[in-house]
């Protein structure tokens, strides 16, 4: 397959699975806790490659879910005794991000690891970097571990849709009907976590966020349904990085920048056309007529 | 039979005490009003009884312990302000996860489960507005919907919290007869209620909480002009109306 269409999909599998992912996690009122497991990540990987002195996908994952889980547990933990839950994530995240960056300027050294690809990624180097699958071929390493990732991310949620319906919506009468909310909330970091750590390679931490978030948020504009919300954010990240790589290759600038800049264009767009909650079908239509 | 039987419950936010060792037990298929003044704890020693607000001390047992498996056994009717009404979801969706803890992992609701989420809306007059988008209710609307939610659970035991407070006069009158089906089904179940005008008329037992226990027992005997007053302290006006206490 051609280089271009390599990174197309390896784009699309990003805006997929942190589509995905990010309906929840903007439904759960969560999205600085997404901006915070982006960051803890890095001292999952780095920790991990200490370890095992390898970057290979399995140990990497790993690392980053440990660290997205010890992040999740360090924020609730803080909250419990009374400190306030955007304090926590602040504190939290930046400590264990501080020790993830110095582990790398000291330790690490001179490895393929630096502060800079952890940041903003680099999805141009990713179609060179192939392992050979028996059926498919050769593929690119990243998009393997996106295709496994967004193939866990979809299996999960369907699998427990109605469990993530209601604990995201009414953790209470969730904890009344048996359904172990907690849990739920860890096995959730867990998804956000190996998500953000797939798509780490090709848009970095930063970015990340943004695939994260706003196709989720622009989702929420264009519809009162969950599974169309689902549909909607994966489509709508996936279009995203497609058209944002076109403009990188057209403005000749970062492709993750670009890809993350798109994912605005379609927010501030749903944010104006949106037909459900966007400003202007609020002077088309009265309240209750749609 | 006990419903409910709280032994030396005890619950704190931080280091602040909210209950101080409450012990009492509920019978079977009574309807109890929780009445006592803001900040009391009636919110939290429900949340606490339901294990969704950790309990310092204490010890809560069900139907004498006789439950092998509480869920499906349990209502909860949450107060209004909760949960976020702009989910994306409707109406009919809402009620039927009241039967999520019937249905079993890895699997979804099916025909049967929206017939039976259906027949609940038609009980508190809520059918016609079935397919509406949540965020387009009002107050009482929602409340009904909770309402549609607890009876599609066919719990023994509810608790809701606050269900009478701000809504329109339908919606009262919905409640009341809500009430009054699952009492007649011999259901036990909790409110917590503030208008303390309508407490006679809704309850037959009376609970007064105000951190801890003043009084539990039936309302003829616990409504009384001296346990209020012991449970508001100096905060209690009686609007120069103090009949409804002394026609008890």
């Amino acid at each position: 397959m051609s280089y271009t269409a390599w990174i197309l999909i390896t784009g699309s599998l990003v805006g997929i699975s942190c589509g995905l992912v990010g309906v929840l996690l903007i439904l759960r009122k969560m999205a600085m806790m997404a901006d915070a497991i982006s960051h803890t990540v890095l001292l999952g990987i780095v920790s991990a490659y200490l370890i095992s002195s390898s970057l290979d996908g399995g140990s990497m994952l790993i690392g980053a879910m440990l660290a997205g889980l010890l992040t999740a547990w360090l924020v609730q933990w803080f909250e419990s005794t009374g400190i306030h839950s955007d304090a926590a994530i602040g504190v939290v995240f930046t400590t264990l991000f501080a020790i993830g960056v110095i582990l790398i300027s000291t330790s690490v050294g001179n490895v393929h690891l630096d502060v800079n690809h952890a940041l903003m990624g680099e999805i141009s180097f990713i179609p060179w970097n192939t392992v050979d699958v028996p059926i498919a071929g050769s593929i690119p390493q990243a998009t393997l571990l996106l295709m496994i990732i967004t193939l866990l991310v979809i299996v999960v949620i369907a699998l427990f849709y109605k469990e993530w319906k209601v604990t995201t919506f009414d953790p209470a009468l969730a904890a009344s009907l048996g359904i172990p909310v907690l849990l739920m909330h860890y096995v959730f970091m867990t998804l956000v976590s190996v998500t953000t750590v797939a798509a780490f390679d090709a848009v970095g931490a930063i970015m990340v966020v943004a695939m994260l978030i706003t196709p989720a948020a622009a989702a929420n504009l264009w519809t009162d349904k969950l599974i169309t919300m689902f549909i909607l954010s994966a489509a709508f990240g996936a279009f995203a990085s497609c058209v944002g790589y076109g403009l990188a290759i057209w403005l000749d600038t970062s492709i993750s920048g670009s890809m993350a800049f798109a994912t605005g264009i379609l927010f501030a767009i749903s944010y104006l056309f949106g037909p459900k909650h966007g400003q202007l079908s609020k002077w088309f239509y009265k309240p209750g007529e749609i | 039979m006990t419903a409910l039987t709280v032994k030396n419950l005890s619950s704190a936010y931080q280091k602040k005490i909210v209950l101080d060792s409450l012990t009492f037990s509920i019978e079977e298929g009574t309807l109890t009003g929780v009445v006592g003044p803001n900040g009391a704890g009636k919110s939290t020693m429900i949340k606490a009884i339901l294990g969704l607000q950790p309990k310092m001390t204490g010890s809560i047992e069900f139907f004498n312990g006789k439950l092998k498996k509480l869920t499906n056994h349990l209502g909860y009717v949450p107060q209004r302000g909760a949960v976020d009404w702009d989910f994306p979801t409707n109406v009919l969706d809402v009620v039927t996860m009241g039967l999520y803890g019937q249905i079993g992992w890895f699997q979804y609701p099916g025909k049967k489960h929206r017939q039976l989420a259906f027949e609940a809306l038609e009980k508190v007059n809520m059918a016609e507005y079935a397919n509406r988008q949540i965020s387009q209710l009002s107050g009482g609307q929602q409340q009904r919907v909770f309402l549609a939610r607890a009876l599609v659970q066919d719990a023994d035991l509810y608790f809701m919290d606050e269900p009478f407070a701000g809504v329109d006069a339908k919606t009262e009158k919905t409640i009341i007869a809500v009430l009054k089906e699952l009492k007649s089904k011999g259901k036990t179940v909790l409110v917590v209620h503030h208008d303390l005008q309508t407490v006679p008329a809704y309850f037959d037992h009376v609970l007064l909480l105000n951190k801890q226990l003043i009084a539990y027992g039936p309302t003829n005997e616990t409504f009384t002009k001296s346990f209020l007053k012991k449970t508001y302290g100096g905060e209690i006006h009686w609007m120069g109306s103090d009949q409804f206490v002394e026609s008890l």
